[in-house]
């Protein structure tokens, strides 16, 4: 049975929690309704990575891009596409909602500058069928593996690759095998890192959810490369999709011959397992996920001994992360030769990243390495949500710095993110407009870190803790200039002496914050001013009583309400009773309401 | 080897030798606060701080192994800014009431600020008002003064295999709580105390009772009791470290001296008491080995059961074995009911007008002397309160007493001259010494030419030997360090489920590392070099001793026959032996 159309249905957990799932069967329901289900295959796919436009529909073979589908459109793309074979041009992209131009898929600007190798599979394939995957040369580069390459050809073909770790320190990944190889000892075992936890970030999950496959067969690549006869993917339990997809495809692995006793029938056996994570997010931190997957308290261990000699159960363990995997099967399937042309000197391969914040297009992308940051946020990314100014974006979660617009035109490599006092991090990439208050976010990822410090290590616990006090002193207009001191000696302190990179980095928004605004932090010292009234105990909202027509409105908009005043007459605000939401000064039509 | 240079000296260590102790060789002190020589590295605290050649990283001394060609600086600008910001970070998380602290003096986040010139705490404190808990009786925790550097849990869980201690929460909420986040005495705590000797602040320190012995001594008129003191094997070779002295020191003629200056009035030695621990102790073991055939007498192997922590252990872990515990009481507390019965009717004193005091290098005997009514043998409190070498060590202070310069005296009769034997028990393997020498008679009837078993002395975890008693062989094992204990015996266990002879006939176990040398009341900074010392005290004090097995004590010859009859008696049982019974590790 041929069909005509394939309808590809985003079910990522974003498209997921847009009712991508209701859109699923509204379309296989209407299929059959409309009497053309033989001639439709409805599937669901991994992330399209265009979140800030999902759910997305694409229909094969016409190429169609459907946006912000509803349930409801279902019947509107059946019988228009299958039974009329035309588009629905009402939920097609569009560049510009004004002049409702159409813009085809190769010309969306979003994915133009893209070059999906990690992402490869993601909204292409049903991960949740393995033929699929092979269809797509999947499990090719095991097989060459096996068959063609003896381990230490692994090795070669992935230092040729010039691949390294793509969790965030960027540790060259054949190393990392090759030195497992060489540690003594008869059992090893490889572990992927799928904890992923900055905020902000969702790289792997959609990965995972969008193609398990490729995890599933480097993973094994890599067991036959060091001679592990048994994996663990340690994930986080908050991935519920991610996990599903992933037992699915370990399933069906099985079923297929491809991991199990005796693989491809060959004389290498690898099984794999899965095990969850509690959500913490020093467990990320190699040797505390190691600690946790023994079950015991996630606290990270000095290093040396490194995993690779004395890892999961003090057996040498080859530790990547997701991204650093999916790499290798695309590696293994395409030859180093091809990958390594992508990307920079140093930096091969692309590297994908989760943009938020304020950024029009919001989603998932994948870049060549030494991209610039200014291609990803304006041209991919389509700028500033709302037109506003670009003030900064944060790189590596709470382990980055800020990166200002003067360094837009850098290009993303390891390197250039740590000479800009950033770092690569796993990708989470947040965009800061002149809203965003330099001072309350560095106190908001300093909050992150004071929860998820371990509390194993005292500068970090404490420092952490006492950092945070600080931020909040000045963000509430009661810091002093020596408090900025403070926050530098004990940054600086806490840097040098943590022991693992929780700690390690923990300071980098508030140090890298000071540096590039440090203007911004005086005024909250000096001024008792924050300049985009993010930080509310600092901001005081009045109405003018010559612009207030009273026409209410502010009143009615208040939650509190602490807004009063006769109908056509100047309102006032109840500053006593003020949560400082900044509803009213949002309602006003008439720029009555001030903010200072 | 490997050959590196720390602050330009050349050092040249084993493989895997860290930082930290390559430092040492070559005199250069590096400071630390959470390494601990007991325990694997934790590096929680970050004092440790070095750097190698011209790399700006900070790598920590107490965890990193030195490597050949390292260049180590262990003192700069940045590393002691670095030191003294964290160490100001900890103070701001620390109550500042050092004066009222039982570490005054002691402590080593103290004398690290000392040392680093603190003279002014930058940081606002954040301090959380958590309850002290005090319900073990033997060990106080009071969590507002912990660190975390972790210490105490590493003995508890690594070392010692118990688990009564453990991180809660995360990040500044971190805490170090008793597991399940009970209070300690409903948890699975021994009482070995550990902890205490291992916390470098005073966040666990032993429950100080010398307040309520004061009063006891100095009372006057018709409330006054007569106070009679034991001082067990361990403390005579420990208590000078208080005073300066070297480890194994041997103070007991001057202790004695001290103890009658404190105001005691009848000065006893336990020795003596494990001397006669080891008549009873032995007999049992004689009577299981001579009957193994029908085991009438009880299972082999019989396990001693001096240790109290090493008792609570088994009656919480291995209630199953309770068969095989040997049902003779410790030294403290024989000498206790013999003090309360047998002293009391010598000199006509009513039990109940004694105050019976006992010093033991222990925290967990402070939990033994009331831990069931056979401890109340005498119709009384056997022992009224037990207090630790520590605590001796403040009294002694507190009463003004020179303790190194003092005149030397004997302990009073009848219960306080002893033997080589009785000393040894203060060392791991001492008590199994003992009654082998002892045994050997008993099956015999002849007595060894060379009573030095030295199969069963040293630190190593387990030891084994064997001896030939008239053609039979007996198996014996020594563990100390509670976390060995599970691998005896689970070969034991083993053996029986598979029908085999059993490994060992008798089984000697201590708590702590060392045995009791090196318990949990014992004077700080206990590592293996003073154990070594204080274990070269006490076989010293064997060797220089009149008698060196207990049956040879002619006082405790006069005790059966004036008293007790005959070792195992009815009346031996009465008052010097004891039962067991299996408990919950959580009362809750």
């Amino acid at each position: 049975m041929a069909y005509k159309n394939f309808i590809l249905v985003c079910a990522g957990t974003g498209c997921e929690s847009s009712k991508a799932i209701e859109i699923y069967d509204s379309l296989i329901r209407e299929a059959e309704a409309q009497g053309v289900k033989n001639d439709v295959q409805v599937v669901k796919t991994g992330c399209f990575g265009f979140c800030e436009k999902g759910p997305i529909v694409k229909v094969m073979p016409s190429e169609s891009f459907y946006v912000e589908v509803k349930p409801e459109d279902a019947k509107e793309i059946i019988a228009e596409q299958v039974v009329k074979g035309r588009e629905v041009k009402r939920l097609l992209y569009k560049k510009d909602e004004k002049t409702a131009d159409t813009v085809k898929i190769e010309d969306i600007e979003f994915y133009q500058k893209q070059f999906r190798v990690v992402l490869r599979n993601c909204g292409v394939i049903n991960p949740e069928n393995i033929d699929e995957y092979i269809a797509r040369d999947g499990y090719s580069g095991l097989e060459r593996a096996l068959f063609k390459m003896k381990p230490a050809d692994v090795v070669s073909e992935l230092k040729a690759s010039g691949l390294r770790g793509r969790g965030g320190a960027g540790f060259p990944t054949w190393l990392k095998w090759d030195l497992t190889i060489k540690a003594p000892g008869e059992v090893k075992y490889v572990v992927c890192n799928a904890d992923e936890g900055d905020p902000g970030a969702y790289m792997n999950r959609s990965t995972i959810e969008g193609d398990p496959h490729s995890l599933i067969e480097a993973m094994t690549i890599c067991g036959y490369t060091i001679g592990a006869s048994t994996g663990y993917i340690y994930i986080r339990a908050e991935y519920p999709l991610a996990i599903e997809r992933l037992k699915i495809a370990i399933k069906q692995a099985k079923e297929y011959g491809l991991l199990g006793p005796k693989i491809l029938g060959s004389d290498f056996s690898f099984d794999l397992d899965i095990r969850l994570g509690a959500g913490a997010f020093v467990c990320g931190e190699e040797t505390a996920l190691l600690q946790s997957l023994e079950g015991k308290r996630g606290m990270p261990m000095p290093k040396p001994p490194f995993p690779a000699v004395q890892g999961l159960w003090k057996k040498p363990t080859v530790i990547n992360n997701v991204e650093t995997f999916v790499n290798v099967a695309v590696i293994m399937t395409k030859g180093a030769d091809w990958y390594s042309k992508i990307g920079t000197e140093k930096s091969k391969g692309t590297k994908t990243f989760a943009l938020t914040g304020k950024i029009a297009n919001s989603g998932l992308v994948e870049v060549p390495m030494g991209t610039k940051l200014r291609d990803i946020i304006f041209d991919i990314g389509g700028g500033i949500k709302g037109g506003r100014k670009f003030k900064g974006v944060q790189t590596g979660g709470p382990s980055g710095g800020i990166i200002t617009a003067e360094s837009l035109d850098e290009p993303i490599t390891y390197e250039s993110l740590t000479a800009l006092g950033s770092m690569m991090g796993s990708g989470g990439m947040i965009i800061m407009d002149e809203d965003d208050c330099v001072v309350d976010i560095a106190k908001f990822y300093m909050a992150f870190c004071v929860d998820e410090s371990c509390g194993k290590c005292a500068p970090c616990r404490i420092g952490t803790s006492q950092m945070h006090d600080l931020l909040e002193k000045i963000t509430t207009g009661n810091g002093t200039e020596d408090d900025l001191l403070k926050l530098e000696k004990i940054g600086k302190a806490m840097t040098k002496a943590s022991l693992c990179m929780l700690g390690g980095s923990a300071a980098n928004p508030t140090l890298s914050t000071i540096k590039h605004f440090r203007e911004e932090y005086l005024e909250h010292i000096r001024d008792h001013k924050c300049r985009s009234g993010k930080c509310k105990d600092l901001v005081v909202y009045s109405i003018d009583p010559v612009k207030c027509i009273g026409c209410g409105l502010c009143a009615r908009k208040c939650p509190v309400p602490c807004i009063a005043g006769e109908k056509k007459q100047a309102h006032v605000i109840d500053r006593s009773r003020c949560v400082k939401c900044g509803e009213c000064f949002k309602a006003c039509k008439f720029g009555a309401v001030v903010k200072n | 080897m490997v050959n590196a240079k720390i602050n330009g000296i050349p050092v040249q260590v084993a493989e895997g030798t860290t930082i930290l102790e390559a430092a040492r060789k070559v005199e250069v002190k590096i400071p630390t606060l959470c390494a601990n020589d007991d325990l694997e590295p934790w590096a929680a605290c970050g004092i440790c701080v070095v750097k190698n050649g011209k790399s700006p990283k900070l790598i920590r001394a107490c965890c990193t192994p030195i490597d050949e060609g390292m260049d180590i600086v262990t003192n700069d600008a940045e590393l002691v800014s670095t030191r003294k910001t964290v160490i100001e970070l900890i103070l701001s998380t620390h109550p500042d009431d050092c004066l009222a602290c039982p570490r005054n003096q002691e402590c080593e986040l103290q004398r690290l600020a000392a040392e680093f010139g603190i003279r002014e705490q930058p940081f606002p404190k954040k301090i959380r008002g958590t309850p002290i808990d005090t319900s073990t009786g033997s060990l106080i925790l009071n969590p507002d003064k912990c660190i975390r550097c972790g210490r105490c849990v590493k003995v508890c869980q690594d070392m010692q295999n118990v688990w009564a201690i453990e991180f809660l929460g995360r990040g500044e909420k971190t805490r170090i709580a008793p597991a399940a986040d009970v209070k300690l005495g409903e948890g699975p705590c021994i009482k070995c105390g550990q902890c205490s000797a291992h916390c470098p602040v005073g966040a666990i320190y032993e429950n100080d009772q010398t307040a309520e012995v004061w009063e006891a001594l100095l009372k006057t008129g018709d409330d006054a009791k007569t106070c009679v003191v034991q001082i067990a094997p361990a403390v005579r070779v420990a208590l000078g470290e208080a005073f300066g002295c070297a480890p194994g020191t041997n103070l007991t003629k001057k202790i004695y001296t001290a103890l009658r200056r404190l105001g005691f009035d009848a000065i006893f030695d336990t020795n003596f008491a494990a001397d006669l621990t080891i008549m009873e102790e032995g007999t049992e073991f004689v009577k299981r080995f001579t009957n193994a055939a029908t085991g009438k007498e009880g299972p082999l192997p019989l396990i001693t059961s001096c240790c109290p922590a090493w008792v609570d252990y088994l009656e919480k872990y291995y209630g199953d074995m309770i068969p095989n515990f040997s049902t003779a009481k410790s030294p403290q507390q024989m000498m206790g009911a013999m003090i309360k019965t047998y002293y009391a009717g010598k000199t006509s004193l009513d039990p109940a007008k004694i105050y019976s005091v006992s010093i033991m290098p222990c925290t967990a005997k402070k939990y033994e002397n009331g831990r069931d009514k056979t401890m109340y043998s005498s119709g009384q409190k056997d022992v009224d309160v037990t207090l630790t070498t520590r605590e001796l060590a403040r009294m002694i202070k507190q009463a003004g007493i020179d303790l190194l310069n003092l005149p030397e005296s004997d302990p009073d009769s009848p219960m306080g001259p002893n033997t080589g034997a009785g000393v040894i028990f203060g060392a791991t393997g001492g008590v199994m010494e003992a009654a082998l020498r002892t045994a050997y008679t008993l099956i015999t009837g002849e007595d060894l030419k060379d009573v030095n078993f030295t199969g069963v002395r040293g630190l190593s975890g387990i030891k084994e030997a064997s001896i030939h008693i008239k053609g039979t062989e007996v198996r014996v094992a020594v563990a100390h360090q509670m976390g060995n204990i599970a691998q005896v015996l689970q070969m034991v266990k083993k053996a029986k489920a598979e029908g085999k002879d059993v490994p060992w006939h008798f089984i000697e176990v201590m708590a702590c590392r060392g045995g009791c040398i090196g318990g949990g009341g014992q004077p700080y900074g206990c590592t293996d070099e003073v154990r070594k010392m204080r274990i070269r005290g006490i076989y010293d004090a064997d060797e220089a001793s009149e008698y060196r097995c207990s049956h040879h004590n002619p006082l405790i010859k006069q005790i059966y026959a004036e008293f007790l009859e005959k070792p195992g008696s009815h009346k031996a049982h009465e008052l010097l032996h004891t039962h067991y019974e299996s408990k919950p590790l959580y009362l809750k």
